[in-house]
């Protein structure tokens, strides 16, 4: 089977998020820059699919050149393909790429055939528009469900476990069909040498594309008001433990 | 010109996100002169008309369509689609959940207009003619981003919990209008097919008491004192994703962005450093409690309450201390 997954590059930060001075973007001056969290759980499940049932992983991103690295990691992990949709500027918005990612995917399928699933993350750790992968699958003429927290191929039917506040509930799609996937799903594995070695070699496909700006535009990012700071300090060490659970028996949590 | 509210329901018992975008949305009508309408999806769902005008809803249209017995994204995104064409309304407003934020999308995507997802405040001055700027949450909520949303019809959902539910009655009862949407097989294969009911019990995401611990953890086998601390206060462990991504616990444990939000009672962070990621699914808790070795960590500097110190010696001697007292 042939799977693509559609990832993207974000930075990561850590306790603080600085924004340039144009209030435009993350400043990333000081960031390395990783897979969206959700993408790498699918991109993981995309290779455990194949690892089961044989097959191709590709992995697609739309973003500026240096998204190559992020590709060459999916690859380091197990995926088998790499195309690089490159962009000048720093983001799309969700109609844009989305009308981008599905006319790529159409020319991508013309030489090769229809992918059985192409996999997205839930929603971009960045921006979290919850959005491109329905836009596109839509484009594309075929079923998405968005949420899956498990995902498994039986005789061509996708079978998606997705939570709830009730439980699990299970969705079924015919491939070809689109799933939008959620970190927990699995745990990404390491790249192994091999993966390296392969992750070196492979030659990321370029693609053009395009696609009409859409009606959502960034006008400035901004933090959120900080929270004072006045934090307590109960003690130091063990000796803190009485003042610990006075505050419990405070807090009522513990009678 | 109106403001459509989409009320997200399972198989017709309303989510309590819901009531936060009735309220919102009958705001937003107030502030345009104008009327406020809801949604429901599903014969299931005519029930919570009365819900809807109870919060002030002057028209509730009830989709209805013989696949609408289940939840379905793609039929629901198509259902709301179909209800926008008809009432041409000025702005929709769904959750900001799983669901709220699918069907949103789908709805956007079947319209072919923009949408804005986890709205936190919109623009006072909005008339209803005018572009609507938001201010929506980014990077789970730790980033905000002002922008504009350039449409005939505004697609947005409301970040869950920043609008405070309230009912007020309409001056008039409410207009039911039912629709008959129509439906083909394009949408059909993704209701929910089957389910597995949670066995009832305390969930990391309502438990009052959390005991969370990070990479200053160790390994898997050094939760054993949290798991202690979490059994004699009732709670249940958590973890960041330092600790999922080490394997030492599932991901099921993982508080955080991509994990569960929670807001207990109390929260004790233990060998946790406070990542952006980790921080924005803990910040809702009622009270915080750091206990790290790193006085300057994140954590530390954001929550009410630190302990300095090693959590490994920490730990115990808070559940040393706590049968003691017991024992008196």
């Amino acid at each position: 089977m042939n799977i693509l997954v559609c990832v993207k590059r974000v930075p990561a930060p850590g306790a603080r998020i600085n924004i340039t001075s144009d209030g435009q973007q993350v400043d990333t001056a000081f960031l390395g820059f990783t897979v969206s969290p959700h993408e790498e759980c699918a991109v993981e499940q995309a290779v455990q699919l194949i690892e089961k049932h044989g097959g191709d992983v590709t992995v697609l991103t739309l973003g500026p050149i240096e998204a190559e690295e992020q590709l060459r990691t999916a690859v380091s992990t197990g995926a088998t393909k790499a195309v690089l949709v490159p962009i000048d500027t720093t983001d799309w918005d969700p109609q844009r790429t989305a009308q981008a990612i599905a006319k790529v995917i159409g020319e991508l399928e013309a030489t090769n055939g229809k992918y059985d699933l192409i996999l997205f993350g839930n929603e971009s750790a960045d921006s979290c528009g919850y959005q491109v992968g329905v836009r596109t699958a839509l484009k594309l003429g075929r079923p998405i469900v968005n949420g899956a927290k498990g995902l498994d191929i039986d005789n061509g039917v996708a079978i998606i476990r997705r939570e709830s506040d009730a439980g699990v509930e299970i969705y079924k799609l015919k491939t070809p069909a689109c799933v939008g996937v959620k970190e927990g799903i699995n745990l990404p594995r390491y790249p192994t040498m091999k993966g390296r070695l392969a992750s070196k070699k492979v030659a990321v496909d370029r693609s053009e594309s395009s696609g009409e700006t859409g009606g959502l535009k960034l006008i400035t990012l901004r933090r959120p008001p900080e929270r004072a700071s006045n934090t307590v300090i109960l003690g130091n060490g063990p000796e803190a433990a009485p003042a610990v659970v006075d505050l419990l028996e405070e807090l009522g949590v513990f009678k | 010109m109106t403001v459509l509210a989409v009320v997200e329901h399972d198989r017709g018992n309303i989510t309590s996100a819901s009531l936060g975008v009735l309220t919102a949305a009958r705001n937003l009508a107030k502030q345009m002169n104008t009327k406020f309408e809801a949604l429901t999806i599903g014969a299931n769902a005519d029930r919570l008309s009365e819900t809807a005008a109870n919060f002030g809803a002057t028209t509730v249209h009830q989709a209805h369509n013989a696949m609408l017995t289940d939840f379905g994204p793609e039929a629901w995104g198509e259902s709301i689609a179909q209800v926008v064409r008809k009432t041409s309304p000025s702005v929709v407003i769904g959750t900001g959940t799983e669901r709220g934020h699918e069907i949103i999308a789908q709805a956007a995507a079947r319209l072919d207009l923009p949408a804005a997802m986890n709205c936190l405040e919109f623009d006072k001055d909005f008339n209803g003619s005018q572009p609507l700027k938001v201010v929506r949450a980014r990077w789970g909520g730790s980033l905000m981003e002002e922008s504009q949303l350039d449409a005939p019809i505004k697609l947005v959902t409301l970040a869950n919990h920043v609008v405070e539910p309230q009912e007020e009655l309409a001056t008039s009862p409410a207009t039911i209008s039912a629709i008959d949407v129509q439906l083909d097989e394009s949408v059909s294969q993704s209701f929910v097919q089957d389910r597995v009911e949670r066995v009832a019990g305390v969930t990391l995401a309502t438990s009052p008491v959390v005991v969370s611990g990070g990479r200053g953890v160790g390994s898997a086998e050094a939760f054993a004192p949290l798991e202690e601390l979490a059994g004699l206060l009732n709670g249940v462990v958590g973890c960041s994703r330092a600790v999922t991504n080490n394997g030492w616990r599932n991901h099921t444990d993982q508080v955080g962005q991509t994990g569960t939000r929670i807001a207990p009672d109390i929260y004790i962070a233990c060998g946790i450093s406070g990542a952006i990621q980790h921080w924005v699914g803990a910040m809702a808790s009622k009270n915080i409690l750091a206990i790290n070795i790193d006085a300057q960590a994140n954590i530390v500097t954001k929550a009410g309450y630190a302990v300095i110190g090693d959590l490994h010696v920490v730990v115990p001697a808070i559940s040393a201390e706590i049968r003691r007292r017991q024992n008196k």
